[in-house]
């Protein structure tokens, strides 16, 4: 049994002394992986942990231990990420497990995803909350059928940032050609995808080749490591500070004498900026009012913005419930009862042309119908199957809805909160859809 | 002006969004309340979530009858502050009514009982939402537990058939007799919640904090002395100068030698530590599911 080396040069990582307000201006990052059993990803995964000093002792020591009772060479970093008794019985990774390390510049949220086809709606799940997706490519295999598959759900989904990490370097004999090489037939690839800001990283994840520290193998690469990448990429732009959307939660009115008037909205800011004196619409009514006081656990607020959770009290009495959203008289969203939509299905039973679903869009819940299936997407080519397309278990594809009720939504390329819905099965109450709105 | 949230502020705001999302889909939801830092900082969090308004949901305390003095103290304390309600299940009115029986030997525990108890009271109070303060970083198989848990009508976990959980939209629909247990701080971790109680100055119980304590050793760890554990002739008593990182039972909660008397003294020591919180925590030790076992019985 080797035991892995200790890393030395980074020990500040854990051991440097907190300063004391110093957590005070970290950010939040949540990124996702895919990928299946041989390509690496749960080491690069141990590795991003085990090297950022976020093992913990009795945790290693437990890894270690079942290391050797498999009788493996190595300390297996992989066996870190696998969370049910099923998965490490076989070795596979069959949910979304969620980890959790940071660094004193970010915390970050690792949603880590299977990568074989039949997991297409983890990934989408993994997805559909994530900054940043790692792809993972084997320098041996170069861009293959699943790198495809993974940037396209990446896209899909509309993460702004992609990191393709370029694995097994060592393999290679750290050759620049073969990063070079692959690096541009993704290029040629990625032309047809929606995310634009596209890093590339030659790395070991195995022996820790530019995962935290730099990598005295590759002199030619002159890029940052992978953990600098993360803990630096600039996300605060990502989200949508524009238009206001404000999706009404909850209405808070107390019973109390002190009280007795008070009506507050409470919700989470979609997207958008709010302040006291704005001109507010209320939709679906149309109303308009402005706003009196923004606030949280009674502390006024100067203004809020997305993705804060506020109350907000308005000027006037009107009707307002929970599903209503706030937003400003010139910027409103799309009100429609006829959607289309990227569906993604979760189900193994079929989705049903004029079949009925309850659907939850925001704070909003409706009924639809299933008009029409447009396309099937083939996710390892982005081909459109129109011939007698039918969607089923981890399929993706167009469709055309009618729902009981407007929604008010927006393109998903345009807001991730108010673009997104998903499907319930009214009869198992599961959920067996998602959805993003097209433009 | 640059729009950005730090850390602590982005996982209140979704924290108080879980809990309104309770609020709004549930017809009768609780608070579990264990008298640990976790279901405080999940109670002060719904407090902020619908001030001026009271707290919706009860609190509902588990009490092994195996407990700290302190843990209770603070408990009704804090209840009486923010005028909340509570409910107490009696792991020993349980076994008074031979729903359970008690478990013998050195290493015997309340622990497992709790959940006969817990599904009782979920049962008499029609509870149809449990709020916890579980955390994915805790342990393995809470890495995958959704924000949403789906209980079936007997109150069990099925880990393989998980609804999946999408952008923000939380599908809390059921059929008669299920349930659901919700966990609000999924994604905070242990360092998260010390910064977050220090940055907004909450109180916290005085176990967390260094005391002087009679403790003895036993299995890598100190535990308290206590009428409600047996001690074995080779187990000695001495006084040290400890802490609890985590607050459960007095039976299985495992003390830390440490001197951290203020909450940044303990995120020093959280920042700088080693071993994981429930290191200490003996019912997690039992085998390297258990924590698996008794969620998908119907565990918190």
């Amino acid at each position: 049994m080797i035991d892995l080396e200790l890393v030395t040069d980074n020990e500040q990582v854990k051991e440097e002394k907190f300063d004391a307000n110093s957590y005070l201006n970290m950010e939040l990052l949540r990124f996702t992986t895919a990928g299946s059993v041989d390509d690496g990803k749960s080491t690069l995964i141990g590795r991003l942990l085990y090297d950022s000093k976020s093992i913990f002792e009795d945790q290693y020591e437990a890894i270690k231990a079942t290391s050797e009772k498999h009788g493996d060479q190595y300390v297996n970093l992989a066996l870190l990420t696998d969370g049910l008794k099923a998965e490490r019985e076989q070795g596979i990774t069959i949910d979304v497990a969620y980890r959790y390390f940071s660094t004193p510049k970010r915390k970050f949220i690792i949603a880590d995803t299977p990568g074989h086809i039949q997991y297409t709606r983890n990934m989408v799940t993994g997805a559909s909350t994530a900054n940043l997706a790692i792809i993972l490519i084997d320098a041996r295999k170069g861009v293959i059928e699943q790198t495809r598959r993974h940037s396209i759900i990446a896209s899909l989904l509309g993460i702004p940032h992609i990191a393709v990490c370029i694995n097994k370097m060592d393999m290679v004999d750290y050759n620049q050609e073969v990063f070079e090489k692959i690096v541009d037939d993704y290029r040629t690839f990625a032309t047809r995808l929606k995310t634009k800001d596209i890093h590339f990283i030659p790395v070991s994840a195995l022996l820790g080749d530019n995962i935290v520290n730099r990598s005295e193998n590759m002199k030619w690469y002159e890029g940052v490591t992978l953990l600098y990448l993360l803990e630096t990429i600039h996300i605060a732009s990502d989200i949508n500070h524009i238009d206001l959307r404000f999706p009404v939660q909850y209405v808070i009115r107390p019973f109390s004498d002190k009280f007795h008037d008070y009506r507050g909205y409470a919700g989470r800011i979609a997207s958008g900026v709010i302040r006291p004196g704005d001109k507010i619409t209320v939709l679906p009514s149309g109303f308009t009012s402005k706003v009196k006081k923004v606030e949280l656990d009674g502390k006024a607020l100067e203004e809020a913005f997305a993705p804060m959770s506020v109350t907000v009290l308005l000027e006037d009495d009107i009707d307002i419930s929970r599903g209503d959203m706030l937003v400003r008289e010139n910027n409103l969203p799309r009100q429609s009862q006829d959607i289309e939509a990227m569906v993604c299905w979760m189900s193994d039973k079929p989705l049903q042309i004029n079949g009925k679903y309850a659907l939850k869009h925001t704070t909003k819940d409706v009924r639809a119908v299933i008009k029409e299936i447009k396309y099937k997407l083939d996710i390892n080519s982005l081909h459109r199957i129109t011939e007698n397309p039918s969607i089923g278990m981890n399929d993706i594809g167009r469709i055309s809805l009618r729902t009981t009720k407007p929604l008010c939504c927006d393109a998903y390329t345009k807001n991730r909160d108010t673009g997104s819905f998903i499907l319930i099965d009214e009869a198992t109450n599961v959920t067996v859809g998602a959805c993003m709105v097209i433009d | 002006m640059s729009y950005t949230l730090n850390h602590l502020k982005t996982l209140e705001s979704e924290s108080v969004f879980i809990l309104r999302e309770v609020a709004a889909q549930f017809q009768n939801p609780a608070i579990l309340f264990s008298g640990g830092k976790d279901s405080i900082l999940v109670t002060y969090l719904a407090k902020k979530a619908f001030y001026p308004a009271a707290i919706p949901f009860p609190l509902v305390h588990i009490d092994t009858g195996h407990n700290f003095a302190e843990t209770m103290e603070y408990r009704d304390k804090l209840v009486e502050k923010l005028d909340a309600k509570l409910i107490v299940g009696s792991v020993q009115d349980s076994i008074d009514h031979g729903r359970v029986a008690e478990e013998k030997g050195y290493n015997a525990s309340r622990i497992r009982l709790q959940t006969t108890t817990l599904l009782d009271i979920i049962e008499k109070y029609k509870f149809d939402a449990c709020i916890g303060g579980a955390r994915r970083d805790e342990e393995k198989a809470r890495a995958k537990e959704r924000f949403f848990s789906h209980r079936d009508e007997f109150g069990q976990w099925d880990p393989k058939n998980q609804r999946p959980e999408l952008w923000n939209l939380f599908n809390g629909r059921m059929n008669q007799g299920e349930n659901f247990r919700v966990f609000p701080i999924s994604n905070w971790t242990e360092l998260d919640v010390w910064q977050y109680l220090a940055m907004e100055g909450i109180e916290m119980p005085s176990l967390y904090f260094s005391h002087k304590r009679r403790v003895f050793y036993r299995d890598n760890n100190w535990l308290a002395e206590s009428p409600n554990i047996p001690m074995r002739t080779t187990e000695v008593v001495e006084e040290k100068v400890v802490r609890f990182r985590t607050i459960g039972d007095i039976t299985s909660t495992g003390a830390t030698l440490s001197s951290a008397s203020t909450l940044n003294d303990i995120i020093q020591e959280v920042a700088a530590t080693r071993v994981t919180e429930r290191g200490g925590r003996a019912d997690d030790k039992r085998s390297e599911t258990s924590m698996e076992d008794r969620k998908k019985e119907g565990y918190f």
